[in-house]
């Protein structure tokens, strides 16, 4: 298990003419959680989006081991799994072929292993149903299978916990636990801040200026 | 880490599973295309050597404009629900996945209007003997459209009511397609070789299949941040 | 090798300055050199043998035809500039080519109608050339629309600079394919132009007019990318400052 490291340097970001992070740097390593807060409009998403590379910073840099992430972007987004805002999911699958297509594509992923995953994050109950007929709670769950089934070291995770219920919440923060135990690193943007130690928690707080 | 191979046959599987599971969608330019071509006998004349002067248009015209109402949902839903995002980051070649993209659209748009093609010119009395070069040109003519498509579907994700933009992007761009295409058709019809024009449009084939992904996949890039 | 100068051609405010002080070396040239142009070809050049005074026109139609393709393709070359170096001023000036590009086209297609009244007693038939204008008309068309319906500055950029290469590629396709689609469907009643016995009188005064409206180009686009300019750096502190003084 080697260790790894994600950095930020400086990030400037416009999101059309708004200068949205202003100078922003951070760094988490192997067996850290980083915690991203701020109210709305803040820039978290696109913090978060910067650092998986789909949003270009104006200046500045994000490295992953101490290389730009766009310099081999699909090395880097290999090692990463991305959830956002919404749920990758499409209604007309179930959650077991939603999963079947969407890790498929990633890596080579077997039924025991989508099972094992769904059972992880107490879907198992719903798992052949198609995903429209969810609550967007459980499509939530669903779409935290698939960050677990990418078995990627690096999570990213915009507002994990959005639709969950308190066992819900409990949940996330021990998948995001157990992750960084097993030497990932997690970098999450929350409204509530998930049940993690505090001892392995970094907190980046952004503001609207 | 998935083969190219699989990730693209994944991708393909996944939208032809859902293309089944809500099938209707498919119909609808399928349909049009059917009405269109209804259209223009009972607007110009039911005489069949008129209408088989214009056959070749009226198909051309029809399965370009039908292509389009496809190529509208080329892209909307992937965008919506976070699915471009995924590919965009699963560590394939975003191009690649593109392609393949296109590939399941063809699958389901192109194709399907190439077959119904000979039906809609049987009603413009067009001979049979024509059937096969039209299916043969529709069928590559949409291709190197679902290329071209998934071009400007890309650059108009996200935009509220894209639909005649995404016309006034692509139709003029097209124009070549329905050039050759209609030619094709009219050479089928007349009976005479349909090599040339097919020359044409697999020349315009091969050029969108080299060079349209590349843009789809800056376009969607674009489209994502 | 020095990169510097690449980077300060990319700075908006060294951009809008030079833009500044070029501008009069381009639009003293451009007055003198039309104005001569049409002189020669109004009144020097000897009327066409076949079409009369007519032909005349061509000393405004030839030349805004080809500064309708010259400013796609500079406008095409320029977004690509700006998609790769990540150069706004790339893109401001991509921008400003696109309305330019698009007037120089209707006026290519209206002063070809107008010639068309005489030689073909109606104003429009599909002759190639006017054909392949309309479709670039619609691309110039397509390219604005396209930056029109995004919101965000940026993304507009990036997004109208796809369509333009994309389009760039194309226009060659369009031409040939358009001739192609001509010379099979030749109509007889179509009169050709004559093989044009173009005579020296004749040819000197086009040639000027090429010169003087390529200048006329160059001279708009200086203008019209330092107000794109000024637009897009409406919130920094040297536009406060040109706008002061």
């Amino acid at each position: 298990m080697s260790a790894h490291r994600l950095t930020g340097d400086t990030l400037h970001v416009f999101r059309g003419e708004r200068h949205v992070l202003r100078g922003l740097s951070f760094a988490a390593e192997s067996g850290q959680y980083l915690e991203v807060s701020g109210a709305n409009g803040a820039g978290k998403t696109s913090l978060l989006r910067t650092i998986v590379g789909l949003v270009q910073a104006e200046s500045g840099s994000v490295e992953w081991n101490g290389r730009n992430i766009h310099a081999d972007s699909r090395a880097y987004h290999a090692q990463l799994a991305w959830l956002g805002h919404d749920s990758p999911l499409k209604g007309d699958l179930s959650a077991i072929e939603n999963l079947h297509y969407g890790t498929g594509i990633r890596r080579p992923v077997d039924a025991a292993a989508i099972d094992l995953a769904l059972e992880e994050v107490d879907a198992s109950r719903f798992a052949d149903r198609p995903v429209r007929t969810l609550s967007a709670g459980q499509r939530r769950r669903v779409a935290l299978a698939g960050v677990l089934l990418a078995a990627a070291p690096l999570w990213v995770l915009d507002e994990p916990a959005t639709h969950l219920d308190a066992a819900g919440h409990a949940l996330v923060g021990h998948l995001v636990e157990r992750r960084i135990e097993t030497g990932g690193i997690v970098i999450a943007a929350v409204h509530a801040p998930l049940p993690v130690q505090e001892a392995h928690t970094r907190r980046l707080g952004l503001s609207t200026k | 880490m998935t083969g190219a191979w699989s990730a693209a046959r994944l991708v393909v599987e996944r939208d032809l599973r859902l293309a089944f599971r809500n099938r209707a969608q498919l119909l609808h330019p399928l349909l049009f295309f059917a009405i269109v071509t209804t259209l223009f006998p009972l607007a110009l004349s039911p005489e069949a050597s008129r209408l088989r002067d214009v056959a070749p248009g009226v198909l051309w015209v029809a399965a370009l404009l039908s292509s389009l109402l496809a190529i509208e949902f080329l892209f909307r839903d992937d965008a919506q629900d976070g699915t471009l995002e995924q590919y965009a980051l699963s560590g394939q070649s975003l191009t690649w996945l593109l392609f393949a993209k296109t590939v399941s659209h063809w699958l389901l748009a192109g194709l399907p209007l190439a077959l119904m093609s000979p039906v809609a010119a049987y009603g413009l009395g067009v001979p049979t003997s024509a059937v096969p070069g039209i299916v043969a040109s529709v069928a590559l003519g949409t291709v190197a459209l679902s290329l071209l498509g998934a071009v400007t579907a890309g650059l108009t994700i996200g935009i509220r009511r894209g639909g005649a933009l995404l016309s006034l992007l692509t139709l003029p761009l097209a124009v070549p397609l329905l050039i050759f295409g209609a030619q094709a058709t009219a050479r089928a019809i007349a009976g005479s070789g349909i090599a040339g024009p097919m020359y044409f449009l697999a020349a315009f084939t091969v050029l969108g299949i080299t060079l349209a992904p590349l843009a789809a996949a800056a376009a969607v890039r674009i489209s994502l941040e | 090798m020095d990169w510097t100068w690449f980077h300060r051609f990319g700075s908006p405010p060294h951009l809008y300055r030079i833009a500044g002080r070029l501008m009069p070396w381009f639009a003293w040239p451009t007055a003198i050199l039309i104005a001569l142009g049409l002189y020669g070809g109004l009144v020097l050049a000897p009327p066409d043998y076949q079409q009369g005074d007519g032909f005349r026109i061509i000393y405004v139609h030839a030349p805004s035809a080809w500064l309708s393709l010259m400013a796609y393709t500079t406008m095409a070359l320029a977004a690509g500039a700006g998609l790769i170096w990540r150069m706004k001023v790339a893109h401001a000036l991509a921008a400003s080519c696109a309305p330019i590009g698009a007037w120089f086209t209707v006026a290519a297609l209206g002063t070809g109608m107008l010639w068309g009244k005489p030689m073909w007693g109606t104003y429009w038939v599909w002759d190639p050339r006017l054909t392949s204008e309309l479709v670039l008309l619609f691309l110039y068309l397509g390219y604005m629309g396209l930056r029109a319906a995004i919101e965000d500055p940026q993304r507009a950029d990036r997004a109208s600079a796809v369509l333009a290469i994309v389009g760039l590629v194309n226009v060659p396709i369009v031409h040939y394919s358009v001739e192609w689609w001509n010379s099979i469907h030749q109509a007889p009643s179509v009169m050709k132009f004559g093989k044009p016995t173009i005579s020296w009188p004749m040819l000197t005064p086009l040639l000027i007019m090429f010169v003087g409206f390529t200048l006329l180009f160059a001279a708009l686009v200086l203008v019209r990318v330092r107000g794109e300019i000024l637009r897009r750096e409406r919130q920094s502190r040297w536009v406060a400052e040109v706008v002061a003084s």
